[in-house]
This record gives structure tokens, sequence and C-alpha cells, in this order.
């Protein structure tokens, strides 16, 4: 990767309101077909990043280059490289599906034949053909989504921008979308950027960057993020999930902490520690063990001190 | 469904670099193409821009007929005098209902996609501008052609400065609205504002009430109120160029519409700037 030239380049991007920072020296690199996702919980600053990387705010210092050119928000030949899917609609709702991808295309200079057959193309490739006549505000928020994608994708961007792309959709709305998004990189090379809150989601990518508090913590793989946290990972589901830290750190030195109201511990050789676990806690207070690998969830958890699911007050 | 293969085609002529007034232009088109589309979508639309001003028109006038005497022209009847206001009424709630969904379109509608394409602010701003425009004559133009009824005869109107200044406070007053939809960017606040600015610029420049050398703060509230000079123009033009009784603004009718001009010019370059600053 190093080697040959980025295809995006974050360099040290700040943005405060007023006093209060929100971004604080963002940077990092993401290559030319690569999958990298931005993991933090809410107002960890992904939203803001998103906003500045597809350049609806101004960052305050710093660089973003495309292929090495500095991008600014106003330059529209680097714009049009890039292809933007919003958490929020960004579809007329009273318009068709067709109507909306024509107008959009336009935007974009792809009009007449050009555009009919491309709009097409995309409405196949999103599986929504069957509703193209269909007004907007009539599709379920799955379907939505798929119009939003195949918005983004009319003029073929280098670079696509996705802004938490599956939160709120079911299981298999998710494995479909991803299924989508790796056909297009391994299809067209195509370049894709995402933040989410979702770890399932985060394990998806190429390269994670874990962001909280407006900086990011770690950029890696998510295997070699996952190694960073020993070995397994032994779940509590039980009463008064911070009183058994404290028993557990009192009678066994166990480094132990709480998400979601469940307490986790790491550890290598996690089966040899639960009848430990067991024996040491008073009689009636777990509802459940259990043994797992780590997931990205419980990387964020060790890197951070807190869970993804905890709001960042800031 | 799941099994079904993905086939994403190599895009072909689909990357495209224009140049950057075609560009411009282009989003211009599409803003103005979507804002007749969603009007024409809607057939409830159309009989409430006609059906609303109507009864409003009917029901102030037979009210207000008993007791109102235009000074200098006593055979003008409310109804006529009124006419002209609600035209003015029509353009001026079109120009708002329009820009206050830019509020929401911006954070979670089809600006967003606006916005990220390649096009500028400028053309986003003067596409919206032209786009509500062109709804906002488009009803206006329903209730102009009901003048017969208000004494009016097509005969005699002056068409061109009757269009001229039509097309241009609709410019203006879109313009207006976008700048303080854009700036606010809450529906409370513009709810506010158009309370406290916009219906009183309507109410306050003589397209209700004629203003009278009695009342010499009014008199001077409705020479400052850019909106004053479209009533007057357009009451102008529905007579074919002489106004029965004393008016209160000078000046003829290339005056007035002058003045007009300047207003939307003023309103649009500051709905543009706003659009760049606000981000």
């Amino acid at each position: 990767m190093d080697a040959v030239m980025p295809r995006l380049t974050v360099e040290r991007v700040q943005l405060a309101y007023g006093a209060r920072a929100v971004l604080g020296d963002l940077s990092f690199t993401v290559g030319a077909g690569e999958i990298f996702g931005l993991l933090g919980p809410n107002g960890a600053g992904k939203s803001t990043a998103f906003a500045v990387l597809a350049g609806l705010l101004p960052a305050q210092g710093g660089a973003i280059r495309l292929d090495g050119e500095l991008l600014s928000g106003s330059d529209r030949r680097l714009r049009a490289r890039l292809g933007v899917v919003f958490q929020d609609p960004s579809l007329d709702q009273r318009l068709t599906v067709r109507e909306n991808l024509f107008l959009s295309a336009q935007l974009y200079g792809l009009s007449g034949a050009r555009a009919a057959s491309r709009i097409t193309e995309l409405l196949q490739f999103s599986e929504i053909a069957d509703r193209a006549g269909d007004t907007v505000k009539t599709l379920s928020g799955g379907l939505r989504r798929r119009v939003e994608l195949a918005r983004a994708l009319l003029h073929a961007p280098d670079v696509l921008l996705l802004d938490e792309p599956t939160s709120g959709l079911d299981e298999a709305s998710f494995q479909r979308t991803w299924a989508r998004l790796a056909a297009l990189r391994k299809q067209t090379g195509l370049t894709i950027l995402l933040t989410t809150h979702r770890p399932e989601e985060a394990e998806r990518c190429d390269r994670v960057g874990v962001l909280d508090g407006g900086k990011l913590v770690a950029v890696d793989s998510p295997n070699n993020l996952k190694h960073r946290v020993a070995g397994d990972v032994v779940e509590l589901d039980c009463d008064g999930p911070e009183e058994v830290v404290t028993l557990l750190t009192e009678r066994l030195a166990l480094p132990a902490r709480v998400r979601e109201g469940r307490v986790i511990v790491e550890r290598e050789r996690g089966h040899e520690l639960i009848p430990r676990i067991v024996e040491a806690l008073p009689a009636g207070r777990l509802r459940s063990v259990s043994l797992r690998r780590p997931t990205l969830a419980d990387v964020f958890l060790k890197l951070t001190g807190h869970g993804l699911d905890h709001e960042t007050l800031q | 469904m799941t099994s079904a293969t993905l086939e994403m085609p190599a895009a072909q002529n689909v990357k495209s670099t224009p140049n950057a007034l075609a560009q411009e232009l282009a989003t211009v088109s599409v803003l103005v193409r979507r804002d007749l589309l969603r009007f024409f979508r809607e057939k409830s639309r159309l009989v409430g821009a006609l059906a609303q001003p109507l009864l409003f028109w009917l029901v102030i006038g037979s009210g207000m007929a008993g007791t109102f005497r235009l000074p200098g022209a006593e055979s003008v009847g409310y109804l006529e005098y009124f006419f002209p206001g609600i035209v003015l009424m029509v353009v001026l709630f079109a120009a708002i209902f329009t820009t206050m969904s830019v509020i929401d379109d911006r954070h979670e509608g089809f600006l967003q996609a606006v916005l990220v394409a390649p096009g500028s602010r400028g053309a986003l701003v003067t596409g919206k501008v032209l786009g509500s425009s062109a709804v906002a004559l488009l009803q206006a133009a329903l209730f102009v052609a009901l003048a017969p009824l208000a004494g009016f005869s097509y005969a005699a109107i002056a068409w061109l400065p009757l269009v001229l200044v039509l097309v241009l406070i609709a410019l203006a007053l879109t313009a207006l609205g976008f700048a303080l939809a854009w700036w606010l960017d809450s529906s409370a606040a513009y709810h506010v504002v158009m309370g406290m600015l916009l219906i009183p610029l309507w109410v306050l420049s003589g397209a209700m009430f004629p203003a009278s050398a009695s009342q010499p703060m009014l008199a001077m509230v409705m020479r400052v109120n850019p909106v004053s000079y479209a009533a007057a123009a357009l009451r102008g033009s529905l007579y074919g160029g002489t106004v029965p009784g004393t008016a209160i603004l000078g000046g003829g009718i290339p005056m007035q519409i002058t003045v007009v001009a300047l207003f939307a010019a003023t309103a649009l370059a500051t709905a543009i700037v706003v659009c760049y600053r606000k981000r």
C-alpha cells in the first residue's frame, strides 16, 4: 500500500464548534480499491468526518487529497469523482424512483439515452427495477437505501462515501447490501469509505479506523485489531454487573469491564477461567456464562474504555 | 433473492467532464424541472392554488365592501381594489411554501444530492429560486385569468408590464424566502419570520388598503416597502396605465418595475451569499 499513492489521503483534519473540538487531527489513507470503515459510537465525530469528506463542511485545518490532488469542497472536477450515500434520504419523496435517478444523473452531466441506459443498469444491480415507476414515499426504508446507492453510482465515481449504510436494516438486507458493495469493489475497483457504529459491519472492511471523541485511536485490519484483545472473551450475564466486576477484581484479580449490562473478561485460555469465576461469585448471581472469540466491539471497549453503545457527551 | 448474482456493468460513456457552464445550467434545469414535476403531480395543489385565494378574495372582499372608500375614486369597489392584492398574495404564499421546504430538503432530502454534486451553490440557489418562481407564477396566472370577474377587461390590461412585474416580484419573494430558510435553518423560526416580516410586507404594500395622507407613518412604511412598488405596478398594469384615485407612491410603472427589479437582484444576491456562508 505504501509503495503506491493512496487514492484518498486525510491529513490532520480538524474541526471545532467554538471551543469544542469535534475532529482532532484526523489522519488516515485509503488505497485504491480498498474498503475502509470509520468505527465509533454516536458523537464520536463520524458524521462530521463524513460531511467534511463529502465537501459539505469545510475543515478548519488539514487537507484531503484524492490521488494526491488537494480536494476542496468547491472543486467540481474532483467532486465529480465522489459518490455519496447519505444516511438520511437524498431523494424527492414525491417523485418516482426513475424521475429521481434521471434528475440526479443530470447533476453529473448525464442525460438522454446515456442516462436512461445507465439507470436501467443500476436499477437491475440494486434489484429495484420492478419499483422504478413508484413514488419514493411508497417504498420501504430498505428499498429506499437501495435507490440511494443507485443514485450515488450513476456517474461511476472512483470513491464511494457511505454514512452508516446499514443502520436500521434487518439481517437479510445487511447481508445483501454487503454482497452488493463487495461485488462493486471486485468488479469495478471502487474505493469505499464508510462510517459505522456496527462492529459486524466494520468486520467487513479491509481496514478500520477506530474513532473516539473525534480522534482516531487505532487504524488496522479487523484481524490485527482483534489480536490486540488477548485470547478469549468470557461474557457473564448476571445481576448487579458493577458489583460482580468488583468481586472479580478483589477475589481473582481479573480485569473485568461492563458493556451493555454484561460483564466482559478478556483472557488467554478462557475455558479454564470459567469454573473459577462461577465458584467465586455468590450462588444465583449468574444467569449465563459464554466463551467466544473477540469481536471489534471488544476491541473498541479495550481501546477506549467504553462500549460502542456509549454516547459520547462532548 | 440472495442467490441472484450481482453483475455491475462496466460504466461506459458515463464519466463525462462537461464544462463549468454546462454543469451549472444542468443543475439549474434539474431544480426547475423538479419543482414543476412536483407541482403538476399533485392535482390537489392546483385546485388549492385557485380555490383558496378565490375564497379569501370573496370573503374579505364582501366583508369590506360596505365600509371601503378609495380616496379620489368612489366608484371603485373593494373587490376591484383587492384583486391585484390577492394576485400578490398568491405569489407570496407560493414563495413562502416552496422555500420553507428547503429547510428539510437540505438535511434529509433531494438538496443533499445537489450539494455533493459538481454544480455550485450559486446554481443551487438560482435553480431553486427559478423553480419556486415558476410554481408561484403558474398559480398567479390562474388567478389573473379571473380578472374580468373583478371588472378588468383583458383588452385594457397592459400585459407586458403585468408579466414583467409578476416575474420580478416572484423572483424577489422566493429569493428572500430562500435566504431566510437557509439562514434560519429551522421551521419554527421561519414561521415566526413569516408572521413578523413576510406577511406584513404584503399587508403594508397597499395590497389590502391604500395609505392616505392622514396617516403619515403608514405612508412612509409603504414607501420604503419594496412590495408596495410591485402592488402599484400590478394595479397600474391591470388598469392599462392610469390608476383611479390618488397614488401614494410617486413615479409611473417603469420606475416601480425598476424598484422591484432591484429588490429581486438584492434578494437573489443575498440568498447566494447566505448559501455559501452558512454550511
